[in-house]
């Protein structure tokens, strides 16, 4: 079976001077066409760097990338560029504050080339209401819109060029719980209409929890657990993940029995 | 009866610019007694911080900001007290804890520097030799591991959540009988903020200090407060002690709060409206958490 997306040995060392800092070390994972591998860690722990690797935004020092079965060269061509898609953590920096939300919009379509010229005005107001935002919000600027609105507004840039995975770096960590609420079940029918694949990166494990299939735990640049979401939160096998699930502020008594039985099965095995 | 340690009642601000009037707080009334951990939960715009800048007396200076209502610091009158008076209480008898420990430490003095311009607020004359000791042992409270080494340092070689512990240090310093803490963690790993916070309670717990905790991250409400409000765009929705709300939440906007923060035990993600009619309804308090008497 072909991988949409397969890292195969990546490690990746930043060199500062004479020192050396193995960002990620030999990471070994494969993400299913589909899916929604969530990637958690604190910081530190290697999660952005496995974000720009996947994105091309550099090299890997060691090991291949591979997407669809094809080894992704150093320098990406425009295809596995338009294929690969970015969601940043805060959208008012990622977005162009001169530009206004349809010229963002109207951007990656340029590039790549995608539909008749004429038409692509149409596109981005499709697009616009495909994230739930009304088509002539396309001549606003992006101060004068919502956190929840502009990071749709992100959202529906990342789809504008036909991306198949979506890297989302702390999509939702900047909004508020009502306005994240509604972008994560935006996210999870735009990934099931469309079929897309997602690497969410987070360090939110109650979010984990409700929108990923999979789970990948980073410590200190190694992948230390992969399991599915159900039998991470349930019967993880690594004391890192125990941990960081028992560090998460809950809000119901069933998670605070949920917390409190990880936390009895880590003072046992300890 | 000794007066509570903070009182705001009928707290009314707005601001005044070019585009007209903005009101922000429709009369809020609050209360903190002597020792007591209490939540003011909301999301953002709601009106949290700005309320703790008023409490600060700070806002009071702002041209634009138009503040009415009563503000009272143990039994005193924020408004009849003059500038300078309450220059005097801040840093020393209140002080407050910021949501980012890096920006709100200065990047070109060292640690103990900054912590000896902290002491003499409360003890004017002390000198260096006395304020490193007494800084050095404030931070071996707050579980650092080597205190003389990080007042040494500049605020960029510690991390983040050393950062935050001598955030917490300096604002316990001199022993201030009320702290306001706005987003405390909310940077931080959540295995680094679960772990401040268990220190910040139980410093002042040791201290009797009174918290008001201004945040909009349920779940560290609940492990951290006595009593919550929860304000929604100016008005306190909901007021009870937290074992209260978070079993019986009443007002539908704390029920919306409430509902749409993801569960670890996986209820999946819950349809929601961010804003409806309902959230205006009127204030719901639980039983036994009245306002107390305002004693002239």
């Amino acid at each position: 079976m072909i991988h949409l997306l397969s890292l195969q040995g990546v490690s990746k060392v930043f060199v500062q001077g004479r020192h050396e800092v193995r960002a990620l070390d030999n990471i070994i994972l494969d993400v299913a066409e589909g899916e929604c591998l969530a990637v958690v860690g604190e910081s530190g722990s290697g999660k952005s760097t496995l974000a720009n690797l996947v994105l091309g935004i550099y090299p890997p020092s060691t090991g291949t990338i591979a997407f669809r079965g094809e080894v992704l060269p150093a320098k990406r061509e425009l295809v596995h560029r338009r294929a690969i898609q970015l969601v940043q953590q805060n959208p008012l920096s990622s977005l162009n504050p001169q530009r206004s939300i349809g010229a963002s919009l109207r951007l990656p379509l340029d590039v790549h080339g995608l539909g008749e010229r004429g038409r692509r005005g149409d596109h981005v107001g499709q697009l616009l209401e495909e994230v739930g935002l009304p088509a002539d919000y396309a001549g606003r600027s992006p101060s004068s819109l919502s956190g929840g609105e502009r990071q749709r507004v992100a959202i529906a840039r990342a789809l504008a060029c036909e991306s198949e995975l979506v890297v989302l770096d702390e999509p939702t960590s900047a909004l508020d719980v009502l306005v994240q609420a509604r972008v994560l079940k935006l996210l999870n029918d735009l990934r099931s209409r469309r079929g897309l694949t997602y690497v969410f990166i987070t360090h939110d494990l109650s979010v984990v929890r409700n929108i990923a299939d999979r789970v990948a735990v980073f410590e200190r640049g190694r992948l230390v657990e992969l399991n599915p979401t159900e039998k991470i939160f349930s019967d993880p096998d690594h004391a890192y993940t125990r941990r960081l699930i028992c560090a998460v502020p809950v809000v119901t008594a069933d998670e605070v029995r949920l917390r409190d039985r990880l936390m009895k099965k880590e003072n046992t095995s300890a | 009866m000794t007066a509570p340690s903070l009182l705001i009642r009928d707290l009314h601000l707005a601001f005044r610019g070019w585009a007209g009037q903005v009101d922000v707080l429709h009369g809020i009334s609050l209360h903190i007694n002597k020792g007591e951990r209490v939540a003011l939960v909301g999301e953002s715009g709601s009106g949290k911080s700005v309320t703790a800048r008023i409490v600060l007396g700070l806002l009071q200076q702002t041209r634009s900001a138009r503040v009415s209502g009563l503000v009272a610091f143990e039994g005193r009158d924020l408004a009849r007290m003059t500038e300078a008076e309450r220059r005097r209480l801040r840093g020393n008898r209140m002080s407050m804890i910021f949501q980012d420990p890096m920006s709100s430490l200065n990047p070109v003095y060292r640690i103990g520097e900054q912590f000896h311009e902290v002491l003499e607020r409360a003890e004017p004359g002390i000198g260096p030799v006395a304020a490193r000791d007494k800084a050095a042992a404030a931070l071996a409270d707050v579980a650092i591991p080597d205190p003389e080494r990080a007042l040494d340092s500049y605020a960029f070689q510690l991390s983040g959540g050393m950062n935050q512990r001598v955030m917490i240090a300096m604002a316990l310093a001199n022993e201030p009988s009320l702290l306001i803490a706005d987003e405390p963690g909310t940077a931080l790993d959540v295995t680094v903020q679960a772990q401040t916070l268990e220190l910040m309670r139980d410093l002042v717990a040791k201290h009797h200090t009174s918290v008001l905790f201004i945040s909009h991250n349920l779940g560290v409400v609940r492990e951290f407060a006595d009593r919550v409000y929860v304000i929604y765009k100016g008005r306190i929705v909901e007021h009870g002690c937290t074992a209260d709300l978070f079993a019986d939440p009443r007002h539908p906007y704390t029920r919306a709060l409430l509902a749409a923060v993801p569960r670890i035990t996986g209820e999946g993600i819950p349809e929601i409206d961010d804003v409806s009619e309902a959230y205006f309804q009127p204030l719901v308090v639980h039983e036994g958490c009245e306002e107390p008497e305002v004693e002239a």
